[in-house]
Formats: structure tokens, C-alpha cells, sequence
């Protein structure tokens, strides 16, 4: 596996502007440290010999967790559009949308 | 489109499952109920929910890629990273890299193979309207969210880009949508959204190019809008490329009453999904067991069920052009055992195919709801000849109309009386008697004079006789 590349600054804005984050410029600096560490961690995992190790996809060694087809009583509406900001014609009203849903 | 240039296309369907509840909560999976009725905390992304999986919605995925001959293999879960208020909770759960089927193909029914890349299962977003002056995504004022199909299943179905024509497209979607429905997994309903199609179209010159850029079309509602927005961006693509200018790789929104694509304005960003493995689900691995068990549940696929009505024809002496559009329509409409059913009785394959094709198609969910018993004996007595064609045909919308019946009581209740084999012998006679003119000619070789006795015969009986019985007794009697 090839050295991951070295995390910038730029990288954690880029990151942080993706997850709607706002980040001061001490936190930039801040994380963007932590954040290396973290990687430098991922990158000392990959320089393992791991050929032939399966992939862990979940902490606990368990598969097919599913439940029946059966349905449940839903949440009392009115209850629910209480709960939001805005709410127009049993609605949830948002801002504006700027593009189509990706 | 120009014959020197070639059309290269892949499609995604999206297809929402026939469950009873959403994919990772109990909410009732259920189309045009009042909005935000059927939401949990789980599908309204409230804290602390968590997704549990519908082993019904595995096992209808699991159907589907059976019957497009995919790999079932073990798969995990991916939260897709976005921010649109479609998915209250900021991410959609589908499957990466992952997927569960992988590898299959779709014959179309003239033959032709499309690869299937993968089938995955994921979860429906909730469904925005954009509210304001125009109306329209750009420009809207504001949108206004319901999640009742936030969280509905779905299998979203990749094919290679193996089709070169928009009618390979149209029949692919035609016969896939056939496939999903014969299979219990989707009822198929393009105009409600339960099957959405995405096309993703390239050109280019020569077989030996490699692929041109292509573009993804989006808003195609209808079998008849893919085949007009496919033409359409070919069209445009290549205006592009011959005016010197490259094609962009983008989404375009099929525009169906201006008949164009027009591009998606969309965020520069909008494509990084920081995918990664959702941390509240574990891998679904189903084993050989499982796998069987789903693929045993399948019942007959259309393809199967076109070349069961076709073997019959051929052993009643062949298919016709017209028959075979008959076979089509039958299958399409789900009759076919209809069909299977009466030739097994003793009716004649030919007979049983037109009058299904014909006349139980025209209400085939009467037809689909019918005691098949019932449709044989009818077809039985118009094979006897003690009921005409057109008495046939009454008898079986009255059949319809009343959700079933005894056919033979229905044609007495109708006045629809058998004649008897003497009453009809004895009105032929009468006929002859008073035409020897006509009759003479016919006996020396004039056969267009069957049809005028047998018109004189089905006035004097009030269309109760039946055709072939008259034709068989002139020629009876002519020797
Ligand atoms: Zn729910």
C-alpha cells in the first residue's frame, strides 16, 4: 500500500466544509495535527504484511442481524411537525435548495 | 440518429421493493398516504435511533438476483455522505463496494445479452417539493419535505453499457420491469416511481474507439421518455464533438414537454460522499441455503413463460407473426396460464391464444381474478361449436362482470341456445332450397357461395349458428 499523502491544512477546510463544519483558524491548526496522527497511525497499520487477513467490516464478529417485515406504530404527526423550525401543508418547510439532490 | 456515428448505453434502474415496512425501520412502506404519517425516529434521523435490517427486503434483493443470473455474495453497508433535506439524517445507507448481486445479465427477448454489473440495495429518500414562483428546483422560493419514503427499500440495478440502439434500451427496461414484477419484488409502476430509470449515454465513431464521455440523464418516467431523451443527448453530443467542443461528463434532468436534457446545476463538491462503513449494521452474508430457498420461491420468469406458449404453437404446427405478438401480450399481462390451462383441456392452441390476447386482455385484471375453470369450459363450448364467436365473446365479458359463473348458464340465461345439430341441418336445407341458382354454382366449384349461404343462415337464426358447423354441413351436402 502506497504512504498516504501528507494531510494539509487545506485538506481538513476542504473536509470540514463537506461535513458542514465551521472551523476557526486555531481549530484548523488544531485538527489538522490531530488528524495527521490519526493517519499516521492507519498508515503504520498498512505498512503490515495484512495478504491473506479478511477485512473487518464491524467490531463484533456478527452477520445477518435482521428483523421481520412487520410494521410498527408510526409517530403522531402533529407531534412531529411540532418539532420543526418551519412546517407547511403537514410539511417540513427548509430553506431553499440550491442544485438536485445528488 | 446519423449512421456514422454509434450510440454506446448503460442504464440504472431504481426499484422500490414490495415490502410491508421500510428497509431498516417498521414504517409502513406505502405509497400516496398523507404525508409524514408513516415516520419513526429512525426514519426521521432523530438521535439515537438505530437501523435494524428487513429480512423480507434481503430476500426480495436476493429474488432479484436470482432472476438476473447475479453472484449472491456477502455484502456490507455504506453511509453516502450528503446534505439535502431529502434524508433527514444527512447520509443515505447503501451498499459500496460491496454490493450484494454482482455479475448477471438480462436477455431481451430478441435475444440480446446486457450485462448486469450489480444489484444493490440502499434506501429510498422522502420526497421534496419546490414551492415558489416558478415552481421549479432553481428559483423555488423553498421545498417542502416528506419522509413516508425515506427509508423505503430499494434495489438499484447497474447494467454494462452494452446496449447501442434506444430500442435495446426501451426493450431492457421493458423486460427487466416484466422480470422485477414476475418476481415479487416491485410492482412495476413507473408513473408512481416505484421504478425510476437513469441512462448514462456516450458516442463515438467506430466500434474500435474506446468509449466517449459520457452523460447521465435523470427524470425518465416512462419507457417512451428514455427512448426520446437518449435520441435526444446522442443528438446533441454529437453536434458538440462535430463543432469542435468536447462533450463534459454531467447529469442532465430530461425535460419530457420541451424534449431536451438540460444540465443539473450542481455543487462543486456534490460528488464527495466520504462513504464509509456504517458502524450500526452488520455484513449480511447469506449461505447456499438461504439462496436456494429465496431462488426456489421464484416462480416462472417472462422468458420462461413466452417459450412455454411458443412450444405449444409449434406442436400445434407452428407460430405465426401474429401469434407471437399474441404470446408477448399474454405474458405481459400475466394470462399465459390462462392459455396453458384451456390447451390442456383439449381447446385449440390457436383459439385459446387469440381469445386470450384479444378479448380476456382487455380486462386482464378480471381476467387475472378469473376461475380458470371457468375460462376453459367457455373456451370448451366455443371449441364444440355449441357457442359462436361473438356468443363466445358476450359470454365472457358477462364472465368479467359478474367476477365469474358457469358459462354454459350464462349463454342460457342469455338466450344463447346450442343449435341442435337437426335444426341447423333443416335451416341449411332451407337456405339451398330457396337459392338453386346459387347453389348450382357453388357445387360446381364456386367456394366464395359458402359465405353467402352461411350470411343467409346467421340471419335466419339471429347469429345463433356457429360458423363452422354451417361450413362443414355445405360441405356435407355438396358431397
Ligand atoms: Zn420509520
Amino acid at each position: 500500500m502506497p504512504e498516504p499523502a501528507h494531510l494539509t491544512r487545506e485538506d481538513v477546510a476542504h473536509v470540514a466544509a463537506l461535513a458542514r463544519l465551521h472551523l476557526t483558524e486555531e481549530e484548523l491548526d488544531l485538527f489538522t495535527g490531530q488528524l495527521a496522527q490519526v493517519l499516521d497511525h492507519a498508515a503504520d497499520v498498512a505498512s503490515l504484511d495484512l495478504a491473506g487477513v479478511v477485512p473487518t467490516a464491524h467490531a463484533m464478529a456478527v452477520t445477518n442481524v435482521l428483523r421481520p417485515d412487520e410494521p410498527i406504530v408510526c409517530l403522531d404527526r402533529d407531534e412531529v411537525l411540532a418539532q420543526a423550525p418551519s412546517v407547511e401543508d403537514h410539511r417540513f418547510r427548509v430553506p431553499r435548495i440550491l442544485g438536485e439532490a445528488p | 440518429m446519423r449512421s456514422d456515428w454509434l450510440l454506446v448505453i448503460g442504464l440504472e434502474v431504481h426499484c422500490e421493493l414490495k415490502t410491508t415496512t421500510k428497509l431498516f425501520c417498521g414504517c409502513p412502506n406505502m405509497f400516496g398516504d398523507e404525508p409524514n404519517t408513516n415516520v419513526c425516529p429512525n426514519c426521521l434521523g432523530l438521535p439515537g435511533s438505530l437501523p435494524v435490517l428487513n429480512q423480507r427486503a434481503v430476500e426480495l434483493a436476493m429474488a432479484i438476483g436470482t432472476a438476473l443470473h447475479c453472484d449472491i455474495r456477502a455484502s456490507t453497508f455504506h453511509r453516502k455522505n450528503y446534505f439535502y433535506p431529502d434524508q433527514a439524517k444527512d447520509y443515505q445507507i447503501s451498499q459500496y463496494d460491496e454490493p450484494l448481486n454482482v455479475d448477471g445479465y438480462l436477455d431481451l427477448p430478441d435475444g440480446f445479452r446486457v450485462g448486469i454489473e450489480r444489484a444493490h440495495m440502499e434506501e429510498d429518500t422522502g420526497k421534496t417539493t419546490h414551492a415558489g414562483a416558478s415552481g421549479r428546483i432553481h428559483g423555488a422560493d423553498y421545498s417542502l419535505v416528506d419522509y413516508n419514503r425515506s427509508g423505503v427499500p430499494l434495489v438499484e440495478i447497474v447494467s454494462e453499457p452494452d446496449m447501442r440502439t434506444p430500442d435495446q434500451a426501451r426493450a431492457y427496461v421493458t423486460e427487466l420491469r416484466a422480470i422485477l414484477v414476475a418476481s415479487g419484488a416491485s410492482d412495476g409502476k413507473m408513473e408512481e416511481g416505484s421504478m425510476r430509470v437513469d441512462a448514462n449515454v456516450s458516442v463515438r465513431r467506430s466500434v474500435d474507439d474506446p468509449f466517449g464521455t459520457r452523460c447521465e440523464i435523470k427524470n425518465l418516467n416512462s419507457v417512451r421518455s428514455l427512448g426520446r431523451a437518449i435520441e435526444y443527448e446522442a443528438e446533441r453530443q454529437i453536434a458538440l464533438i462535430e463543432s469542435g467542443e468536447r462533450v463534459v461528463q454531467q447529469t442532465r434532468h430530461w425535460d419530457e414537454s420541451a424534449g431536451r436534457t438540460q444540465a443539473l446545476r450542481s455543487k462543486e463538491d456534490a460528488y464527495d460522499y466520504r462513504y464509509f462503513l456504517e458502524p450500526d449494521l452488520v455484513p449480511l452474508v447469506p449461505d447456499a441455503e438461504w439462496i436456494r430457498a429465496v431462488a426456489d420461491t421464484l416462480g416462472m420468469m417472462p422468458a420462461e413463460r413466452r417459450s412455454r406458449l411458443v412450444s405449444l404453437l409449434d406442436d400445434a404446427g407452428g407460430a405465426t407473426e401474429a401469434q407471437l405478438l399474441q404470446v408477448a401480450t399474454v405474458v405481459d399481462l400475466g394470462l399465459d396460464d390462462l392459455v396453458v390451462e384451456a390447451v390442456a383441456a383439449g381447446v385449440g392452441t390457436g383459439l385459446a391464444l387469440a381469445r386470450t390476447a384479444n378479448e380476456a386482455a382487455t380486462d386482464a385484471e378480471a381476467a387475472r381474478h378469473l376461475d380458470p375453470k371457468s375460462y376453459v369450459a367457455l373456451l370448451t363450448l366455443e371449441m364444440q361449436g355449441s357457442l359462436s364467436a361473438t356468443q363466445a365473446k358476450a359470454v365472457l365479458a358477462e364472465l368479467f362482470a359478474r367476477g365469474g359463473g358457469d358459462p354454459a348458464t350464462i349463454a342460457r340465461d342469455k338466450g344463447f341456445e346450442a343449435m341442435s345439430e337437426d335444426s341447423l341441418a333443416e335451416t341449411v336445407a332451407d337456405a339451398i332450397a330457396a337459392h338453386p341458382d346459387e347453389w348450382s354454382r357453388f357445387c360446381g366449384g364456386d367456394d366464395k357461395l359458402a359465405g353467402f349461404f352461411t350470411g343467409l343462415v346467421m340471419k335466419a337464426t339471429r347469429g345463433q349458428a356457429n360458423g363452422k358447423a354451417v361450413a362443414a354441413e355445405l360441405r356435407r351436402l355438396r358431397g
